[in-house]
């Protein structure tokens, strides 16, 4: 079976995040592999461990993407794809997945694997856009995954529980992080990813016009914050205060 | 006058309640026609007149249901050949964010996502979008027609209009290459008492409840008060609680009367989901939490004796009115 994991480096969700003047990331900033990420590829890793096959990482970002890929790659991984292209800065879904679906449809895989959206741009457009874009069918928010044969059964997050969900491969997956706890890359695996190839691709190999951007970002502002109210220690008063604030909310 | 869409997302016969809402702010910006498909559509898009939709189609065939996406995104894109409408609009949950995107591949035109706001400025749409688990908010043009955007739950709060939406069946052909992904099952996991997104009060635990035992604490102020339990994505990681109590970007959104946040240090991944609740009230041994700096009140003290105490304090207040 072969598997194509989609992956993207984010910037480190334990950093601050500096915007550059034109609203793009200052990438070269604390970045690493996007954590949804990394259960994406256990996922693909597991189910290669048990039916056999590839992984195969995709990404698209700056050369320095290269590192998160060496990541997944040192976890076990057989090979990655950097879609990297001077045009495709501030890229939003609709291009990403543009041209991530030219990279994939050469690849025919059976699985292709997605986190359900990226820690930084969350927008969750990619993988429904690139399913469409590949003709695939989607099984989404998966938090448990089966293949027997051609037949793939995913349990899909719900509000209240789950549902079952079949198609047939080839398809596409959305997985969340309850999928599978990543492995750590071990020290042989980390040796190992270095002779590994990662393909660097532009969009004029993969035939892909860049064209005009679905949106544009005009600002960027800090959230709008909520005003501070009262901190008060609690010296034993609390209780009351805390209920006559229930009363005045009209919930008590 | 603006052309709009409103897609109403149906799940197992009932509409999502973020359909009404974004009603709220779609009639204020042109003509609203609401799409529902599914069962129970029929009634759904009756039920999206009173929030102002002038127009709807409705159809209420099982294949809705049966298949993910696919069959829903054929009937749109059918439909938009003949419609053309200016801008449309999803809610931004697990349904409509499939069909959203294949719509939009299937027009050619990209999206945008996750907003949490939707305006007209000089003759096209721009939304407001946080970034960076809810730091930041962008604001951003959409360039295509449609325009597409996905609302995020509890953006806008629903009101009716007292109007009604002429009802049209949406003529639908649905081939067996959109029928791929099959819905084989839906499982019960959790049964909430009241729905977390609903509640008029919601207490969430975080790491600060020291461990799944001590949720049980929780559960008693939320039976004292009528509301429901959340949680923190942390303890939902850590395994104390399921993912279907967890608030925040990748949880639920909730917009109650009162929340309060008990133990919850207040990251910015948990509080885009709750921050537009009208009290917060956040209980912390640490002073210096962000949580305590957008709390209209904010105890910092030792949450197993407080919430507790209050569950006593309430139940006491509520014997004696």
């Amino acid at each position: 079976m072969k598997i194509v994991v989609t992956v993207k480096q984010v910037p480190d969700p334990n950093s601050s995040h500096v915007l550059e003047a034109d609203n793009t990331l200052g990438r070269d900033k604390e970045v690493v592999l996007d954590p949804g990420d990394e259960c994406g590829i256990e996922e693909g890793l597991q189910l290669k461990e048990a039916h056999g096959g590839e992984v195969v990482l995709v990404s698209m970002g700056p050369e320095r993407a290269k590192d998160a890929i060496r990541k997944g790659l040192s976890m076990g991984a057989d090979r990655g794809i950097l879609i990297t292209d001077e045009s495709l800065s501030g890229a939003d879904a609709y291009l990403t997945a543009r041209a991530l679906a030219a990279a994939i449809k050469a690849e025919q895989a059976d699985l292709v694997i997605c986190g359900t959206e990226s820690y930084d741009g969350s927008t969750g457009m990619v993988p429904p856009i690139l399913a469409e874009l590949l003709g695939l069918p989607q099984l989404t928010f998966a938090k448990k995954v089966e293949v027997d044969g051609s037949k793939v059964k995913v349990n899909r997050q719900t509000a209240d529980g789950h549902m079952v969900l079949e198609a047939t491969t080839p398809v596409l997956i959305t997985v969340t992080a309850a999928i599978a706890e990543p492995r750590y890359a071990s020290l042989k695996g980390i040796m190992a990813a270095r002779s590994k190839e990662v393909k660097q691709l532009s969009l004029g190999d993969l035939g892909v016009e860049s064209g005009e951007r679905a949106e544009t970002i005009e600002s960027m502002a800090d959230a709008e914050a909520r005003k501070a109210g009262a901190v008060i220690e609690d010296d034993g008063t609390a209780v009351d205060q805390i209920v006559k604030f229930l009363a005045d909310a009209k919930v008590l | 006058m603006a052309k709009l869409w409103v897609y109403g997302e149906m799940s197992e016969g009932k509409l999502n309640a973020t359909a009404a809402e974004i009603m709220a702010r779609a009639r204020e910006l042109g003509d609203v026609t609401a799409i529902t498909l599914g069962a129970g559509a029929k009634a759904a898009a009756a039920l999206l007149g009173k929030h102002g939709a002038k127009s709807a189609y409705a159809n209420e065939d099982s294949v809705f249901d049966e298949f993910l996406a696919e069959p829903a995104t054929d009937a749109l894109a059918d439909l938009y050949e003949k419609e053309s409408p200016d801008l449309i609009l999803f809610s931004f949950t697990s349904d409509s964010r499939d069909i959203a995107g294949r719509l939009a591949a299937r027009l050619g035109v990209g999206l945008i996502s996750n907003a949490s706001e939707v305006g007209a400025k000089n003759g096209g749409f721009t939304a407001k979008v946080p970034y960076f688990g809810g730091a930041k908010v962008a604001s951003v043009r959409a360039n295509a027609t449609p325009a597409i955007v996905l609302i995020r739950p509890k953006s806008f709060e629903a009101s009716e209009t007292g109007g009604t939406a002429e009802i049209k069946e949406l003529a639908v052909s649905i081939g067996d290459a959109s029928k791929r992904a099959r819905v084989v099952e839906r499982v019960v996991e959790a049964s909430e008492k009241v729905k977390l997104e609903d509640a008029k009060v919601v207490i969430s635990g975080g790491r600060g409840m020291g461990g799944p035992d001590n949720f049980p604490l929780l559960e008693e102020l939320a039976g004292a008060l009528g509301g429901a339990v959340g949680a923190s994505r942390a303890v939902v990681d850590a395994g104390w609680v399921p993912y279907s109590m967890q608030v925040g970007q990748t949880g639920k959104s909730v917009r109650p009367g009162v929340y309060i946040a008990v133990g919850i240090s207040g990251a910015m991944q948990h509080t885009v989901g709750m921050k537009t609740s009208k009290v917060i009230i956040a209980i912390n041994k640490d002073a210096e939490a962000p949580i305590m700096k957008m709390a209209d009140l904010g105890v910092v003290g030792d949450a197993l004796k407080i919430v507790p105490a209050l569950t006593a304090a309430v139940k006491a207040k509520k014997g004696k009115s």
